[in-house]
């Protein structure tokens, strides 16, 4: 069974899980077997940015030493063969489309989606 | 000055969290006497038996991950707050909790209710809410 896994709620709880919660479970769900690939929508298409810097975060004398590094997780993603996919448009509508990205994602347009959606056999929207 | 944030979000599931926490790290470096009404879901914020783990998909142990826990920022801000001249007054909506199981608290907060924070905010120059979405 080839499952789509449809990120689109972004940043939502990183600094505290230190990741993704959904690039976290694909990560977890292809080691148990699973064969998947990912779209990133909306605001989640800034995880293929490889500029992005949360480090520094302290509270007192706690200070995080492990921070989330989103798009190395995205690229560990595809290094394990994952198709991981932009919407294009949403891209584009933040301006991101010439910012460094991660290599190896695939930008999709909107009107292709349906075809990608295709090829999977479940669809699992988070 | 005290102010006065009410939060409903609970932990490992907002970046409004982070952010409420970054505000209250804010104003107990400036001294400020701050109340907060955990209300909802924030009340696990300040639940004792919150525990880090280590973490596969990153190969990190639990020193090396060292995994954020809120009770622990929490209890980091009201030592902070007393070193500035300041305090934190952290009050659990006690229904919520009881709703939720979650009473085992850390250490400095406290049980309360809707009326407590009617009463701290009448008793500050603002009140922040910063509600689930």
């Amino acid at each position: 069974m080839k499952v789509l896994q449809i990120v689109e709620s972004a940043y939502r709880g990183t600094l505290e899980e230190q990741d993704d919660t959904i690039v976290w479970l694909t990560h977890c769900l292809q080691a148990a077997g699973a064969e998947q690939s990912v779209l990133l929508k909306d605001n989640a298409v800034n995880y293929v940015l490889t500029g992005e810097d949360s480090s520094g975060l302290s509270f007192g004398r706690w200070q995080q030493t492990h921070p989330p590094q989103i798009a190395s997780q995205i690229a560990a993603l595809i290094s394990k063969n994952v198709s991981v996919n932009v919407v294009y448009e949403d891209l584009e509508a933040r301006g991101l489309v010439d910012v460094a990205r991660v290599a190896g994602v695939n930008l999709v347009a909107r009107r292709n989606l349906p075809q990608l959606l295709e090829e999977h056999d479940q669809v699992w929207h988070w | 000055m005290k102010l006065t944030f009410a939060l409903m979000d609970p932990p490992f599931e907002s970046e409004r969290t982070t952010t409420f926490f970054r505000l209250l790290a804010l104003a107990a470096t400036r001294g400020y006497e701050v109340n907060v009404f955990a209300y909802e879901g924030a009340v696990h914020l300040a639940f004792d038996r919150q525990k880090p783990h280590g973490n596969s998909v990153h190969g990190t142990d639990v020193p090396t991950e060292n995994h954020p826990l809120p009770k622990d920022w929490l209890q980091e801000l009201m030592t902070l707050a007393q070193q500035h001249g300041g305090r934190i007054d952290w009050v659990n909506c006690g229904l919520c909790v009881d709703e939720r199981g979650v009473n085992e608290a850390v250490e400095g907060t406290r049980r309360g209710s809707p009326g407590d924070f009617w009463k701290m905010a009448q008793a500050s120059a603002n009140v922040l809410t910063i509600g689930t979405r």
